[in-house]
């Protein structure tokens, strides 16, 4: 009775959504104006019924009801309830739940801190993001309904993929699916924008927040996929161009993009097509990347249960979103005109080359994605397109990227002369290129060709990202969330380049063959296998071996690898073990039994290497900070007392 | 120069930019894409033999052979039709097994022995990479072969 309770709110949802829709875009025409205080109602109810619907599948793996085949096929009664939880969203139809309920949540906040736009637009806003509920939601309900029942009931669940059962993994979909929805404000306000056919410097002002709140979601998201990866896979690394995190990254850069150029439509009332066409281009990358994650179309780890069904349907609706959002454009961009003029080396001219070089990036990414799945669609043979490609082809728009970055943060608007800053920049940059001199020959020895390169524009960042603050503060003057947020995440970025630099150029890795009593070199450190025992965990039994690290003779780290054996999906798993330390990670997975007592043992030692996540947590909390500043607010008083819901 | 003529030279100058980036990013294509050969086509010869590629198919029962004690292994690929050798030294995934999908990544040797750098087995049980399952089911006239120890489970 209960997951028909679900599917009933899900079907009701669809009406609300319709509601919202209508009441919404038909509203603000004219004749019917009083139908737009029905479109925040309906906005509510839409939340209400979509919550419902979730609470009550939550409900179901909670409660192990296997009668309900959605839960049969992912949990199990000796599963943790916390993971049953997890659960919810660890296959295709409670993902696709998850992220029409993230729509809900994010209309919702929409409708409840925009009571300080017009009622029109507002209206207008809820309609567009009524039409993407729509889809989505009926998308859930044709394609991938979770409360399809099993008759008879299965005795027990099939159990959560055992990859799953990790908290990083349990974050990694709500933090993603918040940030890839959250572009769809952006997207709705831009649509809105263009049905008026009006834009101006406040609009900016109203889209910033979001998008800079929905970018910092999926940049948590993208970096806890990553970690999950690094250490629950077993791969070693923090990115691997693997088709479905292109699929997230892709977004982002997009979105990065479009949140500096929505400053410069803001401050200066420029690039205000170009704003749009990224907002919507961001949106639609987050719709790709879902139909490349959800279709199956892409070989990955990722892409456990596939259905071509279902790929049409989203790709029918990206052509529907896209297409019409573009067809908008087309129309009506022309009427937006900027006035402004500005210098060469303003901070406009800079942030304009950061949109370029960022949406080339992405370009470059996305044609390396989407070459595999065209040449075969087209019978040009079955390829594949890896790191090779990638690495060089990102590294060409990024490095002059970072390097433009650290000279702009020291730029300012509209007449900015940098003859003024030259001062700080050529102390940022020579502060830099000693303590990269003192990196490459000091801590670490030798050096590949972009090490020394690396170093210096990251810790150049760094230090320009600073300037303003520390100005601010030696000039006595206010420090506003803005200028905070905005270093924070520069220097973010700093600390990232400058952590992938010691991680691409200064990893030691080598697989071995160790018995136990046995040791191996990787680089300067040894490993040395010093035991091997079974071990019982909650739904598994576990092969656990003990490894001491020691460099120069000295013992610098102790490991616990685990090889894990699921009883109920009976599926072989690594757990690796990891020893975390302030400057590297030791790091070891077991791998087989090799006979002769041996065992194989993936080693790796990588310098840094967890500063790549926390960078992009800081970067995300800079994006966090500088949302809610206080201008964003002043002409919202309303909006004062519930700004909590916006995040 | 008036505000025209610099409007123009900086969308020149994106224009070159980008077709510049375009241009390199197309050769890196060329240069670092892996074609895929199922063990038919590597054994008619159309496979590269001085470039590395992907090699997918099923591992034949009873080929893994191991130097125990020792990270070098022998294993055959097939596609039930034709078989290629396979040489490879390292830790291979957890679901590398026998009769079960894999992709190996590397060089076809002079004597016919493909030496692999990397395999490829992905972490799901039910796992057939789409390339191999399309590239068997060409040779078998649509039927897939049943994987004995394969254990169904109804999905209705």
């Amino acid at each position: 009775m209960i997951p028909e309770l679900g599917h009933f709110a899900l079907v009701l949802a669809v009406v609300a959504a319709v509601a919202q829709t209508v009441f919404g875009l038909v509203g603000p025409t004219g004749a019917r104006a009083h139908w737009l205080a029905a479109v925040r109602p309906a906005a509510l109810a839409q939340f209400l019924l979509t919550s419902l619907s979730l609470g009550t599948l939550v409900y179901a793996f909670v409660q192990n009801d296997f009668s309900v085949e959605y839960v049969a096929a992912n949990s199990n009664t000796a599963l943790p309830v916390g993971y049953r939880i997890a659960a919810v969203w660890g296959a295709h139809e409670g993902s696709l739940l998850l992220w029409a309920w993230m729509l809900c949540a994010w209309t919702l906040a929409v409708a409840a801190l925009s009571r300080s736009l017009p009622d029109a637009f507002a209206g207008r806003v809820l309609g567009v993001l009524g039409i993407v509920s729509i889809g989505f939601l009926l998308f859930t309900l044709v394609t991938s309904n979770p409360f399809v029942r099993l008759d008879p009931p299965a005795p027990d669940g099939r159990d959560l993929n055992p990859l799953l059962q990790d908290p990083a993994l349990a974050a990694h979909p709500p933090m993603l699916y918040a940030g890839y929805v959250g572009l769809s404000v952006a997207f709705a306000f831009a649509c809105a924008a263009m049905i008026e056919g009006r834009l101006d410097q406040t609009w900016a002002r109203w889209t910033r927040p979001w998008t800079t709140v929905a970018w910092a979601f999926l940049t948590v998201g993208i970096a806890l996929g990553s970690w999950w990866a690094y250490y629950e896979l077993g791969w070693g690394g923090y990115w691997f161009w693997d088709p479905v995190e292109n699929a997230s990254f892709m977004p982002w850069l997009v979105a990065t993009a479009l949140i500096h150029s929505l400053a410069v439509t803001e401050k200066r009332g420029l690039f205000k097509s170009w704003t749009l066409l990224l907002a919507i281009l961001a949106f639609s990358l987050s719709l790709l990347g879902t139909f490349l994650v959800r279709s199956g179309v892409l070989v990955s780890v990722h892409s456990f249960a596939a259905d071509p069904t279902r790929g049409l349907f989203i790709l029918a609706f990206l052509v529907v979103i896209v297409g019409g959002a573009l067809a908008l454009y087309a129309w009506r961009a022309p009427l937006l005109r900027s006035e402004a003029g500005f210098e060469f080396t303003s901070r406009e001219s800079f942030l304009l080359f950061n949109n370029i070089l960022l949406v080339v990036a992405a370009a470059a990414v996305f044609a390396g994605t989407m070459a595999p799945l065209i040449s075969d669609s087209l019978g040009l043979g079955t390829l594949s397109v890896g790191s090779q490609y990638f690495d060089p082809v990102f590294l060409l728009p990024t490095l002059p990227l970072l390097a433009l970055a650290a000279v702009g943060l020291h730029a300012s608007w509209k007449r900015g002369r940098l003859s003024a800053r030259r001062g700080a920049i050529l102390t940022t940059l020579a502060i830099a290129v000693v303590l990269t001199f003192a990196l490459v020959f000091g801590a670490w020895s030798g050096a590949k060709a972009l090490t020394p390169v690396g170093f210096a524009l990251g810790l150049w960042l760094i230090g320009s990202a600073l300037v303003d603050p520390i100005d601010r503060i030696r000039r006595r003057l206010s420090m506003t969330p803005a200028v905070i947020g905005m270093a924070l995440a520069h220097a973010a970025l700093g600390v990232f380049v400058v952590s992938v630099t010691a991680v691409e150029s200064y990893t030691r890795e080598r697989d071995l063959a160790l018995a136990v009593g046995e040791s191996g070199k990787v680089g300067e450190y040894e490993y040395r296998l010093t035991g091997l025992e079974m071990r019982e965990g909650p739904n598994y039994d576990a092969l656990r071996g003990e490894i001491v690290v020691s460099e120069g003779g000295r013992q610098i780290g102790l490991l616990h690898p685990e090889k894990r054996s699921y009883w109920v999906q009976r599926q072989q798993m690594t757990e690796a073990g990891i020893d975390m330390q302030p400057t590297r990670d030791i790091f070891a997975a077991l791998g087989e039994d090799l006979g002769a007592g041996r065992w194989s043992v993936r080693a790796q030692v990588r310098p840094l290497i967890n500063y790549v996540w926390l960078a992009a947590l800081l970067m995300a909390i800079g994006g966090v900070v500088a949302a809610f500043d206080r201008r964003y607010r002043r002409e919202a008083p309303d909006a004062r007392a519930r700004d909590g819901e916006g995040a | 120069m008036t505000p025209r003529q610099r409007r123009l030279a900086l969308v020149a100058g994106i224009l070159a930019g980008v077709s510049v980036a375009a241009l390199l990013a197309m050769r890196a294509f060329q240069d670092n894409v892996m074609f895929f050969f199922d063990p038919s086509q590597v054994a008619s010869g159309e496979a590269p033999v001085d470039k590395r590629f992907r090699l997918g198919g099923m591992v034949r029962p009873g080929t893994v052979q191991r130097t125990p004690g020792s990270l070098e292994m022998r294993f055959v690929v097939t596609d039930f039709k034709r078989d290629v050798p396979v040489r490879y030294e390292g830790v291979v995934p957890d679901l590398f097994r026998e009769n079960q999908g894999v992709v190996a990544h590397g060089r076809l040797g002079r004597d016919g022995t493909f030496v692999a750098d990397e395999i490829l087995a992905k972490h799901d049980e039910n796992y057939m990479p789409p390339e191999v399952a399309k590239a068997i089911k060409e040779k078998h006239g649509g039927v897939m072969p049943v994987n004995p120890d394969h254990k169904a489970v109804p999905r209705t």
